[in-house]
C-alpha cells in the first residue's frame, strides 16, 4: 500500500462525458487550476459515441469540494454528463510501465515481484527490466512502492480509467 | 440536490472541431461569403447595434457593413471601451451586447471588458477577427490565441474553422450568452472564413443537448422554503443581480410586499426592489446601510435570491448571519454552498421559483421584528452632510437623485463615488443601476453609460464617475460627440483615488502612497471642450444645482460636469476588511 495515499485527503473518481475537442479539455483542466482544485490524474479519449470523449478524473478533497467540482464541470457547456464514481461500485484500471534497475539484486528477484503483481516483462537489457502492470490505482501504487528500493529508472502511468459497474447490488463480486 | 443534466444524446452539436456538422435545411440554403453570413445572422438575431473597431483581419466584415444601413455600427475609440459599451447596452436592455474587433491587440483589448461581464453575468457576444487558418500558430502579424486567452473569462468560446458552421456557431453563441446564468461568449473569425463562400440557411433552431439550465425549482424544497418563511420571526430577503438578469423584479416585489418582509439588495440587485417601499432596507455589505447589515446579522430566516454571498456582502464569514436558517435560490448550482452553507438550496430561475414559494407561504407574524428594524433605521440613517460653501459627495448624489426623481439610468466607475451613488440615489426601477460590481473595473462607467444611452434614447443617463476612473476612458468623449450620445457625466472630482486614499488613511496610517493626483489632474472642462462637448464646473451646491439644471436640457451630446467635492470625505458606513458585518464604523472618528 502506498504511504503517500494514506496521508492525503479522500480520493474521488469522476467520469465525465464531453464533446471531443481541445477547447473542452482545456476548459476542464482550467477549472482545476483556476479554482485551486487538486488533480491526481486525468484521461481523455474517444467515447463509444462518435464526436464524444470520456474523461476519467481523479481528484482529492472533502465532500463539499467535490460537490463544487461536480457543479463547475456541469457548468461547462460541452459537458454532457458527470458521474461521481466515488461511492459507486465501479470498474477501474490503470496501466503503468516501470523501468527498474537489476544492478543491485539481479533479474530473478525483480521478476518474482512482477509475477506477484501479474506484471509482464516487456523490455529487457543488461541492467534494467521494463514491467507492464495493469490494475486499480492501489495495486499499481503498491507495485511501484515495492520496486522503489531497487531503483526505478523511469516510469509512465496512464492514470485511472473507470466506469460504473452495471451490478450495484449488495453482493461483492470482487 | 439534483443538478445532473438530463440529456444523454449528442446529436447535431456544433463546434469548431466537431466531427459532425449540423444538418442544414437544404431547401433554403443560400451561398454567400462568411462576412455576409455573419451580418445576415446578426440581423436574424435581432441585433440592432454593434460596437466595433476595424482592423486587417475583419476588413471583409467592414466591407459588408459599408453597404448595410440596417445594422448600426458605433465606432468606439478603444476596444476595451467598446466591450464596456456593449455591456452597458446589455444591462440597460437585457439584450446581448455585441462587439466587433480585429485580431491580436483588438482581441486582447476586450479582455477586461469580457472579464467584467463574466463576473456580473452579463450577456455579451464578442466577435474577434483572427489571422487566416493557414497561418494560425505561426506568430503571424496581429495573431493572438484569443480563444485560449479568454477561456477562463467566457461562458463559452469558439474558433470557426469551417465557414459552413459559422451561422450555427453564431446562433449557439447568442443562445448560450442569454440563457441560464447569462455571460459573455466569444467567436473568433479567421479572415479566410470571412472571405470564403459558405451556406446560410436561416434555420433558427438551436439544439444543445449538453446545455439545459434548470428553470423550475425542486418542489419539495420550495415547500420547505415556504414553510420556513411562514414560521419565521425575523425573516430577510437578500436580493441580488439574478433578480434583474432573470427579469424577476415584479415577482420579487409582489412577493416581498405580500409577505411584508424586509428586503435588502446587493450592489448588483439595486433597482430589483423599489427603495421607496417601506420594506426596503437599501443595500447591504461593506458600504451598506447600518440597518441592512444588522438585519442580516440578526435575522432567523434568510432567503437569498439570485445572489452569491460575495465577500463584500458577507464580511468575515464566521461572523456572517450566524443565527439564520438559509434558503438560496440560484440558477447556477455552483453558486450555492460556495461561500456559505445553506439549509435549503433551490436551483432554478428566480422568475419561476419566487411565485412558487409565494403560492405556498403565508405572511409571517413579525411586528416585533419590524419595530426593531424601524428603530435601527431611525437611530442609524444614512447621513448626507450639507454645507452651502462646499459640495459634499453625498449631497451631489442626492441632488442628482432629486433632479431626476429617481428615474435616470445611473452608471458608475469604481470607488468612493460608486458606493455613494449606490447609497444615496433612490433606485425605483430595474436596469437603472449599471456598475462593475464583481470585477470592479475602473474606466467602465463612461463607455457603459454610452451603451445604455444608445439603448434607451428616451431616458436620462448619468455617468457618476471619479477623476481616476474617468481618465481611464475619457477618450470616448470623441465617440459620444460623434454619435450625439447625451450622457451626463457627473465627475466627482476629489483630485485623488478616493477609495485607495480612504483605505490608506484607515489601515495604513494615512500613508497616501501614489493615490493623490492633486494639481496634476487635467482641466476637465477644457478637456470636454477640446472634444467639442459641453464642459461645466461647480464648487458650491448653488452652482451645482445650476449646472445640473443646464445639463438636463442638453439632449444632443455629452456634457461633462466637473464637481469639485470635499476632497477628504470618506465613505461610511464601512465594514473594515476582515471584520464581521455588524462591526461597522460610521465616521472617521470611530476609526
Amino acid at each position: 500500500m502506498s504511504t503517500v495515499t494514506l496521508t492525503k485527503t479522500p480520493k474521488h473518481t469522476l467520469s465525465v462525458v464531453v464533446k471531443h475537442n481541445l477547447n473542452t479539455l482545456s476548459r476542464i483542466i482550467g477549472i482545476f487550476s483556476a479554482k485551486g482544485f487538486e488533480l491526481d490524474s486525468v484521461t481523455f479519449a474517444s467515447e463509444a459515441e462518435p464526436g464524444m470523449a470520456r474523461m476519467t478524473i481523479t481528484t482529492r478533497g472533502d465532500e463539499k469540494t467535490v460537490e463544487q467540482i461536480n457543479k463547475h464541470l456541469h457548468n461547462v457547456v460541452d459537458v454532457l454528463k458527470v458521474i461521481n464514481l466515488t461511492h459507486k461500485k465501479c470498474i477501474e484500471r490503470e496501466l503503468a510501465i516501470v523501468k527498474v534497475s537489476t544492478a543491485k539484486v539481479g533479474r530473478p528477484e525483480i521478476m518474482l515481484i512482477a509475477q506477484a503483481f501479474k506484471a509482464k516483462v516487456i523490455d529487457i537489457t543488461n541492467d534494467k527490466l521494463a514491467l507492464e502492470v495493469t490494475g486499480n490505482t492501489d495495486k499499481v501504487d503498491a507495485m511501484i512502492e515495492v520496486l522503489r528500493p531497487y531503483g526505478i529508472v523511469a516510469m509512465s502511468r496512464t492514470g485511472s480509467v473507470a466506469l460504473k459497474r452495471e451490478f450495484q447490488g449488495a453482493v461483492n463480486i470482487n | 440536490m439534483k443538478y445532473q443534466k438530463s440529456a444523454t444524446t449528442a446529436k447535431n452539436l456544433e463546434h469548431t472541431t466537431s466531427l459532425h456538422p449540423v444538418k442544414k435545411v437544404q431547401t433554403d440554403t443560400e451561398r454567400c461569403n462568411g462576412a455576409e453570413i455573419l451580418i445576415k445572422t446578426l440581423a436574424d438575431l435581432d441585433v440592432d447595434t454593434i460596437f466595433g473597431y476595424p482592423g486587417g483581419a475583419v476588413l471583409p466584415i467592414y466591407d459588408t457593413l459599408f453597404d448595410n444601413h440596417d445594422l448600426k455600427h458605433v465606432l468606439i475609440r478603444h476596444e476595451q471601451a467598446g466591450t464596456h459599451a456593449a455591456d452597458g447596452y446589455a444591462r440597460a436592455t437585457g439584450k446581448p451586447g455585441v462587439v466587433l474587433v480585429t485580431s491580436g491587440p483588438g482581441g486582447t483589448n476586450t479582455v477586461t471588458g469580457i472579464a467584467t461581464a463574466m463576473m456580473d453575468s452579463i450577456p455579451l457576444v464578442v466577435l474577434t477577427g483572427q489571422v487566416p487558418t493557414s497561418v494560425i500558430g505561426n506568430d503571424a502579424f496581429q495573431e493572438a490565441d484569443i480563444v485560449g486567452i479568454t477561456r477562463p473569462i467566457t461562458k463559452q468560446n469558439y474558433l470557426v474553422r469551417d465557414v459552413n458552421n459559422l451561422e450555427s456557431v453564431l446562433r449557439e453563441a447568442f443562445h448560450i450568452a442569454t440563457n441560464g446564468r447569462p455571460g459573455p461568449v466569444l467567436v473568433d473569425l479567421p479572415k479566410d472564413m470571412l472571405n470564403t463562400n459558405g451556406s446560410y440557411t436561416g434555420n433558427e433552431k438551436v439544439e444543445i443537448p449538453s446545455f439545459k439550465p434548470t428553470l423550475h425549482g425542486h418542489q419539495p424544497q420550495i415547500a420547505k422554503a415556504a414553510k420556513m418563511l411562514s414560521d419565521a420571526k425575523k425573516p430577510l430577503l437578500y436580493v441580488g443581480g439574478g433578480a434583474i438578469s432573470g427579469k424577476a423584479w415584479k415577482e420579487v416585489t409582489a412577493f416581498a410586499e405580500r409577505m411584508n418582509v424586509p428586503v435588502t439588495t446587493t450592489l448588483m440587485g439595486l433597482g430589483a426592489f423599489p427603495e421607496s417601499k417601506p420594506q426596503s432596507l437599501g443595500m447591504l455589505g461593506m458600504h451598506g446601510t447600518w440597518y441592512a447589515n444588522m438585519a442580516m446579522t440578526e435575522c432567523d430566516v434568510l432567503i437569498a435570491i439570485g445572489a452569491r454571498f460575495d465577500d463584500r456582502v458577507t464580511g468575515r464569514l464566521d461572523g456572517f448571519s450566524q443565527k439564520s436558517r438559509k434558503i438560496h435560490i440560484d440558477i447556477d448550482p455552483s453558486c450555492i454552498g460556495k461561500n456559505v452553507d445553506v439549509e435549503v438550496p433551490i436551483v432554478g430561475d428566480v422568475k419561476h421559483v419566487i411565485p412558487a414559494i409565494d403560492k405556498l407561504a403565508n405572511p409571517p407574524e413579525i411586528s416585533e421584528w419590524w419595530n426593531t428594524i424601524n428603530t435601527w433605521k431611525k437611530e442609524h440613517p444614512l447621513v448626507v452632510p450639507q454645507d452651502e460653501n462646499k459640495i459634499y459627495p453625498q449631497h451631489m448624489v442626492k441632488m442628482i437623485s432629486e433632479i431626476t426623481e429617481g428615474n435616470a439610468i445611473v452608471v458608475t466607475d469604481v470607488g468612493q463615488h460608486q458606493m455613494w451613488a449606490a447609497q444615496h440615489y433612490k433606485f425605483n426601477h430595474p436596469r437603472s443601476w449599471i456598475s462593475s460590481g464583481g470585477l470592479g473595473t475602473m474606466g467602465y462607467g463612461f463607455p457603459a453609460a454610452m451603451g445604455a444611452a444608445m439603448a434607451c434614447p428616451d431616458r436620462d443617463v448619468f455617468c457618476i464617475t471619479g477623476d481616476g476612473g474617468f481618465q481611464m476612458s475619457s477618450y470616448e468623449l470623441a465617440t459620444a460627440v460623434e454619435y450625439k450620445i447625451p450622457v451626463k457625466i457627473a465627475l466627482m472630482n476629489n483630485n485623488c483615488l478616493g477609495m485607495v486614499r480612504q483605505w490608506q488613511q484607515l489601515f495604513y496610517k494615512n500613508r497616501t502612497s501614489y493615490s493623490v493626483f492633486g494639481s496634476n489632474n487635467p482641466d476637465f472642462v477644457k478637456m470636454a471642450e477640446s472634444y467639442r462637448a459641453v464642459g461645466m464646473r461647480a464648487t458650491t451646491p448653488a452652482e451645482m444645482k445650476k449646472v445640473l439644471t443646464e445639463a438636463m436640457a442638453i439632449k444632443d451630446g455629452p456634457v461633462l460636469m466637473d464637481f469639485r467635492v470635499v476632497e477628504t470625505e470618506n465613505c461610511y458606513p464601512m465594514v473594515p476588511s476582515g471584520a464581521a458585518l455588524n462591526e461597522m464604523v460610521e465616521s472617521d472618528e470611530e476609526c
